[in-house]
């Protein structure tokens, strides 16, 4: 044994007997972290979770379809502009064919100051932006000020980082202000973290984009900007299956972030219909 | 999915320098999310890395080398030269790739020190490493490569070898299917690191 001590060869390979590893405690112990620490989540026991799970996609072992199908399919839309950034994004959950909702709140208020918002996988994307907002305001009691976007982004990304390739799904953009003016991040669960001016995200963002793209100035005015944002939810919402229900549209500037406005996409769609002058 | 060979990394070693340059697209399945993006980082006073591959990967690996390479340097009291830094970055991205999360990165690592001059190294995610003249990583090598076949010769100076870097981005601007628009481009020499100007359409005209 003093060998194997000096080649330090069970610090490489695992000599305690098989059966001690798989004891009742050890997997109570290893699968209820959770409850004691929030970004501990207990991982699937088998290599390749993406690949493996995804086999529970098609069919069990009668033949019959077990399909899950998580909450996915949305649009969110986010920019920074003269008079700040500007949030807009749709309502609609999904899950395959069926809408879940229709009235979710794809923008998280984390504080006063900071905004996220969800796009992919609804449960992570919840589960994530809470935790997000608990390690915010620990922040704030520990170091008597506020997080600025970029370590909130960077706490976000590297918790998520610790996923990757697990089958975690989301996309998120944190935007907010702080002592750097304001501030807009895109994070994935891929582990991407990286600061823009404009971003869109989810299934309807390449309708977005069309929208946002073709409209967007840096020298916009509040309330150009507010309807360029709900414009291109709109639009994406009436291209894209998988988003719709409200628009909301949220604003941050110096005081922090104001809800603007939340309104039915079906509504604005014959609003917008009479602006050209069609009545049906 | 990763597009690790639709971005494009490129690097070429002169007399007294290393050059490297990167294209700024960050992609996500068909979309460009951003055109700006920064690829090179600055490791130490004389090393620079451009660094290619899954996203999240590359931004984590780059942090964790430039880290524990500054690390080494509070330790000890002196730096890692450009052969010691690609031999640890190398050994790490070696380490990993047999682990269960492994970094997907293609590399180009350049430095310059007193006593070897100025050194450029490839290093790709399955951590192969070797000192080259010139490398290049991605598609956009491909069609990069035989322009630096041709172009290069020993003892370059640092505006003949941003003058072959300009062909190189010219000719992936015409033949490659992807939309690489930018490259930031990063000189090391004695002085330590500096920027150079972004290539693009406007700049190659």
């Amino acid at each position: 044994m003093a060998l194997l001590d000096m080649c330090r060869l069970d610090e490489k390979i695992n000599l305690k007997p098989a059966d001690s590893l798989a004891t009742f405690q050890n997997d109570v112990v290893g699968y209820t972290q959770n409850f004691f620490n929030s970004t501990q989540l207990a991982t699937p026991p088998f290599a390749n979770p993406v690949e493996t799970l995804a086999q529970f996609n098609t069919k069990d072992e009668t033949g019959r379809q077990i399909k899950i199908e998580f909450d996915h399919g949305t649009t969110t839309l986010g920019f920074r502009y003269k008079g700040g950034v500007l949030l807009a994004v749709d309502s609609r959950a999904t899950g395959g064919q069926f809408i879940g909702s229709q009235s979710m709140k794809k923008i998280v208020e984390i504080n006063d100051y900071l905004l996220g918002t969800l796009a992919g996988g609804a449960a992570d994307c919840v589960y994530w932006d809470r935790v997000l907002a608990k390690q915010c305001r620990l922040y704030e009691l520990r170091n008597r000020e506020r997080i600025s976007v970029a370590a909130a982004s960077k706490l976000m990304a590297n918790m998520v980082y610790n996923y990757k390739g697990m089958g975690l799904s989301m996309g998120m953009m944190l935007a907010g202000i702080d002592k750097r003016g304001a501030q807009l991040y895109y994070v994935d669960s891929e582990g991407t973290r990286t600061p823009g001016k404009v971003f869109s995200v989810g299934s309807g963002s390449v309708y977005a984009f069309g929208v946002l793209d073709s409209g967007y100035r840096w020298d916009l005015e509040d309330v150009e900007a507010q309807e360029l944002g709900r414009r291109a939810i709109y639009h994406a919402t009436h291209r894209d299956a998988y988003s719709g229900g409200i628009i909301r549209v949220y604003h941050i500037n110096d005081n922090g972030w104001v809800n603007i406005s939340n309104e039915d996409c079906s509504e604005l769609h014959y609003k917008y219909q009479a602006e050209k002058g069609i009545t049906e | 999915m990763s597009n690790i060979q639709l971005q494009c990394l490129l690097g070429i070693q002169g007399k007294d320098f290393v050059m490297i340059a990167a294209d700024q697209t960050n992609s996500h399945s068909i979309m460009v999310m951003k055109d700006d993006e920064d690829k090179i980082y600055k490791i130490s006073d004389k090393l620079a890395m451009g660094i290619i591959g899954d996203s999240g990967d590359t931004n984590q690996f780059a942090e964790y080398i430039a880290k524990n390479i500054q690390l080494y340097k509070m330790r000890n009291s002196y730096e890692l030269g450009p052969s010691a830094a690609a031999n640890f970055t190398r050994r790490n991205l070696a380490e990993y790739l047999r682990s269960s999360t492994p970094y997907f990165v293609n590399i180009l690592m350049g430095g310059y020190d007193k006593e070897n001059g100025p050194e450029l190294y490839f290093m790709d995610y399955l951590a192969s490493s070797i000192k080259v003249p010139f490398a290049a990583h991605g598609f956009g090598g491909f069609l990069s490569l035989s322009i630096m076949d041709r172009q290069y010769k020993k003892d370059l100076t640092e505006q003949e070898a941003y003058d072959i870097l300009k062909l190189c981005v010219q000719e992936v601007h015409r033949r490659l299917f992807v939309s690489l628009p930018n490259f930031q481009v990063t000189v090391v020499n004695k002085d330590g690191v500096r920027a150079l100007p972004v290539l693009n359409s406007k700049s190659l005209q």
